[in-house]
């Protein structure tokens, strides 16, 4: 099971996005907070940027030794009296969640924020199983009930404002007071609380995701702020993981460092509130915790994209810096991308998962600036991978019309022929809009970026048309 | 052929390697034993007063509250002012580990064992602080119920001075030293402040689904 995507209409789905004012009033939420705190931390750690690098280096040693540090890592799960499932595809993930959660009789879950989850669709799954899902992260919470998908990996509900979040819980939670007062975003934290700690107690299996697997130890390990997390882990009488198999780092000292450019590069904070090292089951005499522990390890393309022009991409620690400062992403909101990935990372990563037919239209969604990069802590060269899925999608003959035919459109790049034609025929998608709306688009400072773009050396402009025409020649 | 090695087949074909290669199986189980440490932020490499000090600081910074205390039989009455100075009730949940200190010379209700979601006040025992981001570790097992780091409203930790470490590598050390190499308690939680959600409009709010309020009480050794 796939969540429904909607990528194929990426430009449909941004031009509506570019006329929802409210959307646009919610996204400059991302506009202003994310930025400003992550450029404040970064500033305050000097080593900041030599950790980045460090946080790469580990990434690349484990995905090239991927093979052996997840058979290390499940030996250690084992040892530690823990389970682990392995899944090829979202549909086995979710046999295999189903298969546990049946066996114990499972009625409900309650949920961690996992991306694998909405990767696989798992919600939809246990519905249809009988089971019911209930997400505990606020944000996840509230996407849950209004039936979307989340619109930022981070912050799902980043999409809305408080009004509509008032409103939801109005329409759901009909066992509260009709004339309560809402107005404050902190009732709305409260009211939202003591609804999840019900669930919370009553569950019967919870299922969290996991930000790393250490293969020293055996041990999965969740960043969180809420504590939704842990509540969801040490409660019910299971606990499973779901985790993607380029989770695994090789010991305690990997993952302190990645730690450190985690949560600076995603909240702006210098650590998250929870950061929870899982090993196992309860211990003979542990007062609580599971009876049970299992990881479902899931591959789902990812072991194709090794030894690829997308092998980078592997070490995404999925903070949500690169959306936080897309400007496309900025504009359109995370929506418009169709799937569960939005922003550069899932640009880049969604045409691996899902496949370029589906998703051929998001590397589109850039402008080059580069910004994602430059922020990203484990330096994953985004823009240039954006413009490997570009030409293939050339190759595929996948591209519209409007790419190759409207370039005289782009009249003021002309003075730059190399970097117009890479950029007309690469970005023609994205800024298609911009274009039309440029008016309204002032205040982005796309303008800005495109100078910066344009001092760079022209990059493989030639190479490319000399592909391009070769192809075409040998047609 | 099975899930897992069908999995680790394609990771093995893409990679271009076979998975016997002697080369690659020491570079793993090298890095696995001596688990190299990477770059430590000259903060997390301070000492002395100094330490303490960035400690008190960052906790402070993740808008935790702390207090010094001087021995751990003050540690009970430094728990019911606490909770007179907040207006609290005078009960508290508390882990194992500290059933030993002197409770009956307060007025303090105490109750021991994990936590059923019914506690407004829980005191635990941590096993370490980092100074670097003023975090906390707490370490799952019977004296130390991890439903008492999350359940309740308040959530007081009690840790001895000597226990605070400037980096995060240092506290691996001293678990490694406790539980061996390799091995973990089932829980180890870093705790850096109250719970928070940003989820509503991105304003930042405490007390989201953990404690509204983390209380360090430092016993000086
Ligand atoms: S690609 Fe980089 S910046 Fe984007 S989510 Fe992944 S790690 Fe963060």
């Amino acid at each position: 099971m796939t969540a429904h995507v909607t990528s194929p209409q990426f430009k449909q789905n941004a031009t509506k996005a570019l006329a929802d004012d409210q959307l646009q009033k919610a996204m400059s939420n991302v506009r202003q907070g994310f930025i400003d705190k992550r450029a404040a931390v970064a500033a305050k750690l000097p080593e900041f940027e030599a950790l980045r690098d460090s946080a790469r280096d580990i990434k690349n040693h484990a995905l090239q030794n991927l093979d052996l540090y997840l058979e290390r890592w499940e030996e250690k799960v084992t040892a530690a009296g823990g389970q682990v499932h392995w899944a090829r595809t979202a549909d086995e993930a979710c046999g295999a969640v189903l298969d546990i959660c049946r066996r114990v009789g499972a009625k409900t879950v309650t949920k961690g924020k996992s991306m694998i989850s909405e990767e696989i669709a798992l919600n939809a799954a246990l519905e249809t199983a009988g089971i019911t899902p209930v997400e505990t992260d606020l944000g996840e919470y509230i996407i849950q009930l209004r039936g979307e998908l989340p619109s930022h990996i981070i912050a799902p509900a980043v999409h809305l404002n408080a009004t509509q979040v008032e409103s939801d819980f109005r329409r759901v939670h009909t066992h509260l007071d009709p004339q309560r007062d809402l107005s404050q975003p902190v009732q709305l934290l409260t009211e939202a609380r003591g609804v999840l700690r019900d669930k919370f107690l009553s569950a019967d299996v919870g299922i969290t995701g996991a930000n790393f697997l250490i293969a020293e130890t055996g041990t999965s390990v969740i960043v969180t702020n809420e504590g939704n997390g842990d509540l969801t882990q040490i409660l019910p009488r299971i606990h499973i993981v779901i985790a993607s198999i380029e989770k695994v780092v090789p010991t305690l000292e990997d993952v302190s460092q990645i730690l450190r450019v985690l949560a600076r590069s995603a909240t702006g904070q210098e650590m998250s509130v929870y950061t929870t090292f899982s090993t196992g089951p309860r211990r003979p005499g542990d007062p609580d915790g599971p009876e049970e522990y299992h990881v479902i390890v899931l591959d789902n393309g990812r072991s194709a994209m090794l030894g690829t022009a997308f092998q980078d991409m592997l070490r995404c620690i999925r903070c949500g810096a690169c959306m936080n400062h897309c400007p496309v992403y900025h504009a359109v909101g995370g929506h418009a991308y169709g799937w569960v990935y939005p922003g550069p990372m899932g640009a880049v990563l969604s045409p691996s998962l899902i496949g370029v037919d589906k998703a051929g239209h998001l590397p589109n969604a850039s402008t080059f600036c580069g910004r994602c990069e430059s922020v990203c802590p484990v330096r994953i060269p985004l823009p240039k991978m954006m413009r490997h899925w570009r030409e293939r999608e050339f190759e595929r003959h996948l591209s519209p019309a409007t790419v190759r035919s409207g370039i005289a459109f782009w009249g003021f790049f002309a003075k730059r022929p190399a970097l117009y034609r890479l950029a007309t025929r690469a970005a023609m998608g994205a800024l298609a809009w911009f274009g039309r709306r440029k008016g309204a688009f002032k205040s982005l400072p796309l303008a800005g970026c495109w100078t910066q773009y344009r001092d760079f050396p022209a990059p493989q402009g030639g190479t490319f048309q000399a592909q391009w025409k070769a192809k075409r020649g040998g047609r | 052929m099975s899930a897992r090695d069908e999995i680790l087949g394609t990771i093995r074909r893409s990679l271009g390697v076979t998975g016997t290669e002697r080369p690659r199986h020491s570079a793993v189980d090298e890095r696995l034993a001596a688990a190299p440490k990477g770059l430590v932020p000259e903060r997390g490499n301070l000492s002395g007063e100094a330490l303490i000090d960035l400690f008190k600081a960052q906790a402070a910074a993740t808008l935790a509250t702390l207090e010094e205390v001087d021995g751990l039989d003050r540690v009970p009455e430094a728990v019911a002012d606490y909770l007179r100075r907040g207006n609290l009730p005078a009960r508290a949940r508390i882990g194992d580990g500290l059933a030993s200190l002197p409770w009956g010379a307060t007025a303090l209700e105490v109750t021991t064992g994990a936590s059923d979601g019914r506690d407004l006040v829980a005191v635990n025992r941590a096993f370490g602080g980092v100074a670097e981001t003023g975090t906390l570790a707490l370490v799952s097992g019977p004296d130390s119920p991890t439903t008492l780091n999350f359940l309740p409203d308040y959530a007081v930790a009690v840790l001895k001075r000597s226990e605070i470490t400037g980096d995060y590598e240092t506290l691996w050390a001293r678990l490694r030293e406790r539980f061996g190499k390799g091995v973990m308690p089932r829980t180890v939680n870093w705790v850096t402040g109250p719970s928070r959600s940003g989820d509503i409009e991105q304003t930042i709010l405490l007390g989201a689904h953990g404690p509204r309020s983390v209380h360090i009480i430092v016993v000086n050794d």
